[in-house]
């Protein structure tokens, strides 16, 4: 087999892997917009604001701890203790569970039956508000982050490919991990939603608000129940990157990635997000591999949304979005 | 009545407006955004040298300093208002810590006669004093940097390169791309096969450039990267276990923060250094005693003897030693930004004089002139140690490639005066 379409194997099983990373974070998108018609902004930030609570957990930081001692002339910084991952993960999500109270309560309540602009633009305001209380709270320095998850080429498949095709392709156990957690939340997703009382209700709420509310439904615990879930993608997601990469604020930027992964497999699908993610990481991996060499390289951010906007053109709502229908 | 209200306002307009008595110091630092883990520390160790010198010294030549410091957030149009805010307040010298915002500084201060330093990034042309009378970019540059991980590279190789493979990882910017024209030069003269890897801004995602760097094995691979671009491309040259003894960043791809969150596997990997690591300098005793300990820290004092800490540290001597070079000059206590100017162009750091500071083998020895305003182009190379969590310099700082700097120098600024109507002025 040629050289050069042995390593574009490699890439494109990278791309899958890459595809994952990019859909872990547009579940949080689409979980909200399904539900609320809301498109979040602060999705980014919200995955960096949990995966510095998390670390923040995990290492006994003190939140706070800089306003603390600027205002009471006291040095405290640390608690003294550590808390394992597994309870750092349960006390982050309560964390999480507790920010989507507060954003029903402070901001999505006072603006029901507003235009879906004025939503949005108060989430981007809830971006901006969200990244200076994680910095207050946690401080901006680099944070390690190990909640034991394997890092690293993957042993066997190196072996196994290198058996078959004499080169043996480089998988990074973290995407490998990153593959089965995002499988298991989609299926756990899509059975919620499905299957289940709640579900059932989030979906009514995102046909018709006021359809919903005249059957009983409450709108509040619905929209807390969904900024939850959101919060808990985003905790996921925080974790994925912030193991690659240590967790700092350009953690957030990690949204640039999910808009394409959007556009392409639509704003209300949770398998949508997948295929998406899935078609952008690898149409970017390969393009990058085939024509990135002639055209001087870094074509990924730009090819992901070329590739998105040709899927736009011929079917806007995305792949598995819902038909767009508007009767006169 | 009317006397007490004439005071009042008199006493506001005192506070409010520029203390002439003061040496005014801005500090265009970035404490937030994505990039604020590389800013605190940099303008903590700028703030607590002119701390250290009010405290311990009162001031330079008896003038107290003040310092004026401005948020920028990394952004180049919040450090030109930065600039705008803060000129009239009588400001020295600006370190706008930023290519971007330098780049929009440069006819600004030259029109202003306020001297610019640029301490290892910003236009690197700018060090031909010639034609750019008021940016100063001692003692080193980008293409000081690239020249000085050539030169490390032929005296691991017996002074012989050509066959080898080198690689580029680079941000996808003006910063990132700085180098390349340098290397290309390089690669000419010393044989060996450069390979540009660009990745796009932030750079949370490499997978491209490292699976390539697996396939084409590279000798070597230089990095010119910022931000969450350099602890991601450190964890990706471990996970493909590509050496990191041979994995060498610029001094902006060399601190804590890059090689901190890949653990272990960060071991070996290598950066560029225009000066030295730690706090084995009997100036870190006055700085615990005088500004930490006195609770005087511009931060929490938990970045002493970092490597950004260091450089700003770095920065404030050089200026400090630049407004003592200017009093000397003008014989005034109390000088002017254009006597700040010609005291940073009669600079000299010999190494009697670092000593003297507390800073014996903290920089290299370097002199600045008319037409010289970067320094004498010296580099060294540290090495992290993953186990002890430290930094260590392992070679002095060495000349970089003169001759073929100077000429891409003189080509660009050439080019520069050209387009502005500059004529040499040395």
């Amino acid at each position: 087999m040629p050289d050069q379409l042995i390593f574009a194997m490699e890439v494109f099983l990278n791309g899958l892997m890459a595809g994952v990373l990019y859909a872990l974070v547009a579940l949080g998108f689409v979980l909200i917009y399904k539900a609320s018609g809301i498109f979040n902004y602060a999705q980014g930030v919200m995955a960096l604001f949990a995966a510095m609570t998390l670390v923040g957990i995990m290492n006994g930081q003190v939140p706070f701890a800089h306003l603390i001692n600027a205002t009471f002339g006291t040095h405290i910084h640390k608690f003294g203790w550590n808390v394992p991952a597994f309870v750092a993960i349960i006390l982050t999500m309560g964390v999480m569970v507790l920010l989507a109270w507060a954003v029903q309560r402070f901001v999505m309540r006072h603006l029901v039956g507003q235009e879906p602009i004025i939503l949005f633009m108060a989430t981007i305001g809830l971006a901006y508000f969200l990244e200076g209380v994680a910095d207050l709270m946690w401080g901006s320095e680099i944070k390690t982050l190990d909640v034991g998850l394997p890092q690293g080429i993957n042993l066997w498949i190196d072996e196994t490919t290198f058996n078959i095709f004499g080169y043996g392709f480089f998988i990074d156990n973290l995407d490998l991990v990153a593959t089965v957690i995002a499988a298991l939340l989609v299926t756990a997703l899509v059975a919620f939603s499905q299957y289940t009382k709640q579900g059932r209700a989030m979906r009514a709420v995102a046909d018709d608000h006021q359809a919903a509310l005249s059957v009983g439904i409450s709108l509040n615990f619905i929209w807390i129940m969904v900024w939850s879930v959101a919060g808990f993608v985003a905790l996921v997601a925080g974790i994925m990157w912030g193991t690659k990469s240590g967790v700092q604020f350009s953690l957030s930027l990690i949204a640039l990635k999910a808009l394409p992964v959007l556009m392409l497999g639509g704003f209300t699908s949770i398998p949508g997000a997948i295929v998406g993610g899935l078609i952008i990481g690898v149409g970017e991996k390969l393009f990058e591999f085939a024509i990135g060499p002639l055209v001087g390289g870094a074509t990924e951010n730009w090819f992901a949304y070329v590739l998105a906007l040709i899927f736009l053109v011929f079917r806007p709502q995305g792949l598995f979005g819902e038909k767009i229908i508007e009767r006169v | 009545m009317k006397l007490k209200l004439a005071t009042a306002a008199l006493s506001a307009l005192m506070a409010a407006g520029p203390a002439l008595a003061d040496l005014v110091i801005p500090d265009l630092s970035y404490r937030t955004g994505p990039y604020a883990a590389g800013g605190i520390p940099f303008s903590d160790g700028y703030n607590d040298y002119f701390t250290l010198l009010n405290e311990r010294d009162g001031g330079i030549g008896g003038v107290p300093i003040r310092m004026v410091e401005c948020e920028t957030g990394y952004n180049t149009e919040k450090g030109v208002e930065c600039y705008e805010a803060t000129k009239g307040e009588g400001a020295l010298v600006y370190q706008p810590l930023s290519t971007g915002i330098t780049y929009q500084l440069i006819p600004k201060v030259t029109a202003d006669d306020i001297p610019l330093h640029t301490m290892g990034y910003g236009r690197t042309s700018a060090k031909n004093g010639d034609v750019f009378s008021h940016t100063f970019n001692y003692p080193a540059n980008y293409w000081d940097g690239a020249s000085g991980a050539v030169n490390y590279l032929l005296e691991e190789n017996g002074d012989d390169l050509s066959g080898k493979k080198i690689a580029l990882v680079y941000h996808n910017s003006a910063y990132g791309k700085e180098p390349i024209r340098t290397l290309e030069e390089l690669s000419k003269k010393h044989g060996f096969e450069l390979v540009a890897l660009p990745v796009d801004h932030p750079g949370q995602e490499q997978k491209s450039q490292w699976l390539q760097i697996r396939r084409d094995r590279p000798d070597y691979v230089l990095m010119w990267g910022w931000g969450v671009m350099n602890q991601v491309a450190v964890q990706e040259a471990a996970n493909i276990r590509f050496p990191m003894e041979n994995f060498i960043g610029i001094w902006w791809s060399g601190s804590e923060n890059d090689v901190l969150p890949a653990g272990e596997a960060a071991n070996g990997y290598k950066a560029l250094t225009f000066h030295n690591v730690g706090t084995d300098f009997p100036v870190f005793d006055d700085l615990q005693k005088h500004v930490v300990d006195a609770g005087k820290a511009a931060g929490a004092g938990d970045q002493v003897g970092t490597v950004l800490y260091n450089r700003g540290l770095y920065a404030a001597v050089l200026a400090a030693e630049a407004i003592k070079k200017a009093q000397e000059i003008s014989g005034n206590a109390e000088i002017t930004p254009s006597e700040m100017r010609a005291g940073m162009e009669a600079l000299e750091m010999t190494e009697e004089k670092m000593a003297e500071l507390g800073l014996a083998n903290f920089g290299p020895t370097f002199s600045v002139s008319c037409e010289n305003h970067g320094g004498d182009a010296l580099v060294g190379v540290t090495q992290w140690d993953a186990a002890n969590k430290t930094w260590t310099l392992i070679s002095d700082f060495k000349q970089t490639d003169g001759e073929v700097i100077g000429a891409l120098i003189d080509e660009d600024s050439a080019a520069y005066a050209a387009e502005n109507n500059i004529e040499g002025r040395c």
